[in-house]
């Protein structure tokens, strides 16, 4: 006989304000089957622990009923309560008397009998629950880090300092990100390189972490703490031990023409090139879309000049695979180009760039040497117009929300103008300035104020071109939505910070969730931002929103610190709510009947055949297997079996079928 | 086959010249056009911005009456006409009881089924295919294309050409000989019906887009709406007043450009009914 305890939480005045928990307590103890019930302010809390754990001791309970909030906020809490009273943690259900019915419905009589139902579901269905064990998993304490910004190194430099390995995979030749492109920093207008490399140098010489630049995520399986990976290492044509890096490859190729990727197409580089002096590694790759010898045979002068005699055009991709126990994913972000904005003229004219662009021209190792001129001519802007939230904030442009950063890199870069251009003017257009940060606000009032940039508050609607100039057509809305033409000479766009092209398709191989606008999504928007609601699988940097670099850091440790708490664990529990194929003994007896349907509906691919031998060793059946390991239970195989043979531990048929004669019956 | 058409007001009065020109294209390329009967005002910008369920009912009924006619495609060359029709047909197809409504107001059974399309979209369809060898007297000069506010906009309704940086006439008229230039005021307003009440502003605002295809060598503006053609053309005096010269650049519909291309008559085409002479 079932000895059930009710425990009705008021949630404060969240659910006691709208459901008479008094009445669901006590209409809960005339239940067949419940010894104890009782209400109470607040049950996660620990005298409302104390009340479930001395009732289970005194009064014998054999099952716990908590009926309180989802239980996705305190099962956990619960189930431990009971545990350390000595019920089996799976002894122990939620109704959800807050989301299901406080939170949804009005207060009235109709509303606390739904509460009793819940109640009363419950109470049948833990009649039925039986005694589980967690499941314990091992852990391999090797993390991958997807990405080499600044996110993706501060992780790595992290998880590799509290003693784990790392592997790091990067899809460009060189770590460093966008930060590495950046001139100089807001609020403190540090030089971007000379924070960054030195970061990028440890990466690479750390004796925890392996690098693998020119390399990208091939596929993945497993779960938390147990991930296999397949990386594809993308041939650089480029034996690494013997090349010396000198970089005379790098000089003497004859394809010069290639806009550079680092220069944001202001610069050109080579077919065989390093990115950036800087780069870690430092060792050149051959783009094999531009060399002449991959596109007609004939060339390799690389080859020739290779002191080192490094070059290897026969080179293939080779696939690595790991194993890895947590993943952070740092793959960033990438910014709208001109090209998405019809009105400022579809990117036709050379001199409305995007601030990316403007980065590479204020920095010092950038094509113009740091000097401010313009992509058309050479020529030094006299005016200059920064254009804020280009595509931002947009909702016609598929784009409603605020970039972030860009409210501040515009002060930082109209300042660093005003800095090197004397007597230039520049006008910023602006929405509103976001400059929520430790040291924002003031930064952006030292360009209005003492650099003596014009913030005009409105928006531009066109930019073209006339007699060499752009013509900014904006509205100053702060002087009753005047007309302003600026005659510029350079334009720059806070292009839209929007998410990498293949980011979707990275969400899915990995099984993480993303948002509508492709951004990878974070568990909790409060309480877990960097933890995925795939376990094991983390997040650092803006390839979760637009971030910046403060944040991008902090994140990314943040990731580091929960992927060494897992890795601090030789062992992981999992709850064992998971499919099991039913096994009388002798197997052989087991009504599942080898369709394996269950093997094709299951989208984890959880569930194996298995083969039962005789004493001879013949094969006398095969049967479906569940592996625990991999199983999410989800329950699709249960939905599929023709024969009722599998079943979810904690949701079987039969307390789901008294779960739905519970609602239909009386009481 | 027969495509319906729907001239709306101007095109009766004011713009009578775009309706010929109209019909003398079609014709030329044996094009059986016939006019909705007893059509309606489609409501203009007055309607719309009185009240809605009278936007709505006013260009349901002429939708509702070329269903009951029989015509599964029609023409709409005013641009505004164009947008209102589209906007209705639109909104009606995302609201089933506003339809529902709709249909009772007008006491008239409106089922969305009729394909609209504007003068570029007709062209594009029925005639520039069959373009090749017919353009006997290529239109030769250097034109600016001025598609105006509602050709292309709001593009999520429309879904016509690129909203800020159209192609399509420009493509239409390099066919027809002319040399399209590009130029900064394609879709910049005219001033639309402040011609009437505020003639001073028309005058400034249409003089930017006059004053810019000048400045970059136009020999013509082609326009593809009545009230376009009007303001840049009606209120040349105006125009020329705020850009402090005589501007002479002809405002030409499409369908008259192109008719002078294929070799059509310049009376037939009406070109004789412009303010600003036509030389070309
Ligand atoms: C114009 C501009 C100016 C800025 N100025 C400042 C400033 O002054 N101060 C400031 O704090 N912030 C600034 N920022 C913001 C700063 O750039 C970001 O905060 C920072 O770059 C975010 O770092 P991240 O590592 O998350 O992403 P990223 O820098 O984008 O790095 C992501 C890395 O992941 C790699 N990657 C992407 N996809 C994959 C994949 N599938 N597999 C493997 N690798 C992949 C990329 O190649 C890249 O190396 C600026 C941004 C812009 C656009
Ligand atoms: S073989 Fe290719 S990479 Fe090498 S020098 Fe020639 S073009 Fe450059
Ligand atoms: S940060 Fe500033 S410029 Fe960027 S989208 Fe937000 S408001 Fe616009
Ligand atoms: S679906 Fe059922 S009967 Fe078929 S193989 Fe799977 S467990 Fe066995
Ligand atoms: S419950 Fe879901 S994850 Fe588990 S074996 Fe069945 S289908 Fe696969």
């Amino acid at each position: 006989m079932s000895k059930i305890g009710v425990f009705v939480c008021h949630c404060g005045e969240n659910i006691g304000a709208t459901v008479d928990c008094a009445r669901v307590a006590e209409t809960s103890g005339k239940l067949d089957g419940v010894a104890y019930s009782v209400d109470y302010k607040y049950m996660c809390s620990d005298p409302g622990q104390s009340l479930i754990k001395s009732a289970i001791a005194e009064k014998g309970l054999t099952g716990v009923v908590v009926a309180a909030c989802s239980p996705r906020m305190h099962e956990p809490t619960f189930r431990k309560a009971c545990a350390e009273a000595g019920l089996n943690p799976y002894m122990c259900e939620m109704a959800n008397l807050r989301e299901h019915v406080s939170w949804v419905h009005e207060k009235g009589e109709a509303t606390t009998e739904k509460a009793i139902d819940l109640v009363r579901i419950l109470v049948e269905k833990v009649k039925y629950n039986q005694s589980l064990n967690a499941i314990k998993v091992p852990v391999t304490k090797t993390a991958l880090v997807i990405g080499g910004g600044i996110a993706g190194i501060q992780a790595s430099l992290d998880i590799a300092n509290t003693g784990h390995k790392v592997i790091l995979i990067e899809k460009d030749p060189s770590i460093g990100g966008h930060m590495s492109q950046l001139s100089e920093t807001f609020p403190t207008l540090d030089c971007s390189q000379c924070i960054l490399t030195p970061r990028m140098v440890e990466v690479a010489q750390h004796p925890n972490i392996t690098l693998y630049s020119y390399a990208e995520l091939e596929s993945i399986e497993g779960f938390i703490g147990n991930f296999k990976a397949k990386i594809r290492r993308k041939s650089k044509s480029l034996d690494e031990k013997l090349c010396t890096g000198c970089g005379l490859c790098t000089t003497k190729c004859p394809v010069k023409k290639i806009p550079s990727e680092f220069n944001e197409g202001l610069g050109m580089r080579t077919a065989i090139y390093v990115p950036f002096p800087q780069a870690v590694p430092n060792k050149p790759v051959i783009d094999r879309e531009h060399c002449t010898y991959y596109l007609k045979g004939k060339c390799r002068i690389c080859e020739k000049v290779c002191p080192t005699q490094a070059i290897r055009f026969d080179q293939k991709d080779t696939i690595e695979e790991v194993e890895i126990g947590a993943i952070v994913l740092a793959t960033g972000f990438s910014v709208k180009q001109p090209d998405f904005f019809p009105e400022y003229g579809y990117g036709k004219y050379p001199d409305v760039i995007t601030g990316l662009q403007f980065e590479r021209l204020a920095s010092a190792s950038g094509p113009t040497l740091g000097e401010i001129r313009r992509p058309s001519d050479s020529k030094v802007p006299q005016n200059i117009v920064f254009v804020a939230c280009a595509g931002s904030r947009d909702e016609a442009k598929g784009i409603p929300y605020c970039s972030k950063i860009c409210c501040m890199y515009i002060a930082k870069h109209a300042m660093l103008y005003q800095h090197k251009v004397h007597g230039g003017k520049s006008y910023v257009f602006y929405m509103d300035i976001r400059a929520g940060g430790k040291n924002y606000e003031e930064f952006v009032r030292r360009a209005i104020e003492e650099d003596g940039v014009n913030y005009v508050r409105g928006r531009v609607s066109r930019i073209y071109e006339k007699n060499g100039k752009l013509i900014v057509k904006g509205v100053d809305t702060l002087l009753g939505a005047m007309p302003v033409d600026i005659e510029a000479d350079m334009v720059v766009l806070a292009t839209a910070g929007v998410a990498n092209n293949d980011a979707e398709a990275l969400a899915q191989k990995l099984h993480v969730s993303y948002d509508a606008y492709k951004f990878f999504a974070e568990a909790h928007p409060k309480l877990k931002p960097v933890e995925t609601n795939t376990a094991g699988i983390f997040l650092a940097g803006a390839c979760q929103a637009p971030r910046d670099i403060p944040e991008s850091v902090s994140m990314a440790s943040g990731a580091a610190v929960k992927v060494a708490c897992l890795f601090s664990q030789d062992e992981l529990t999992r709850d064992p709510l998971i499919a099991v194929v039913n096994r009388m003994a002798p197997p052989v007896y087991s009504s599942c009947v080898g369709c394996f349907l269950c093997v094709s509906a299951c989208p984890y691919q959880a569930i194996e055949k298995e083969e039962i031998k005789n004493r001879a060793g013949e094969v006398i059946k095969t049967l479906a297997r569940v592996n625990p390991g991999l199983c999410q239970g989800c329950g699709t195989c249960v939905a599929f079996c023709r024969t009722k043979s599998i079943d979810l531990q904690g949701y079987t048929h039969e307390q789901m079928y008294t779960e739905v004669m519970a609602l239909l019956n009386e009481y | 086959m027969t495509l319906g058409f729907y001239p709306g007001c101007s095109l009766k009065g004011s713009s009578r010249e775009y309706a010929e020109s109209v019909l003398a294209v079609a014709k030329a390329f044996d094009i059986a056009i016939e006019e909705i009967q007893d059509w309606n005002c489609c409501g203009a910008t007055a309607a719309h911005n009185m009240n809605r369920e009278l936007s709505l009912a006013l260009p349901a009924r002429i939708l509702s009456l070329a269903e009951k006619q029989g015509l599964s495609e029609i023409v709409v060359p005013c641009a505004a006409c164009y947008s209102r029709l589209t906007v209705t047909q639109h909104e009606l197809a995302a609201d089933q009881t506003l339809k529902a409504r709709i249909s009772e107001v007008n006491g008239m059974e409106y089922k969305g089924s009729v394909t609209i399309l504007n003068i570029i979209q007709m062209l594009d369809k029925y005639i520039t295919p069959r373009l090749e060898g017919k353009v006997v007297k290529p239109f030769n000069k250097k034109v600016a294309c001025y598609y105006g506010c509602l050709l292309v906009r709001p593009h999520e309704i429309l879904k016509f050409d690129r909203e800020e940086d159209p192609q399509s006439m420009d493509e239409l008229m390099l066919k027809a000989g002319a040399t399209p230039i590009d130029w900064a005021f394609k879709t910049e307003c005219c001033g639309a019906g402040l011609s009437v009440s505020r003639t001073h502003s028309v005058g400034k605002l249409s003089g930017l887009i006059v004053g810019d295809a000048k400045d970059r060598g136009a020999e013509a503006i082609i326009v593809a709406c009545p009230m376009c053609h009007s303001n840049l053309d009606m209120r040349r005096k105006e125009i020329n007043e705020y850009l402090g010269e005589k501007v002479d650049i002809p405002v030409l519909y499409v369908t008259q450009a192109l008719g002078l291309a294929i070799g059509l008559d310049k009376k037939e085409l009406g070109l004789n009914r412009h303010f600003v002479k036509v030389t070309v």
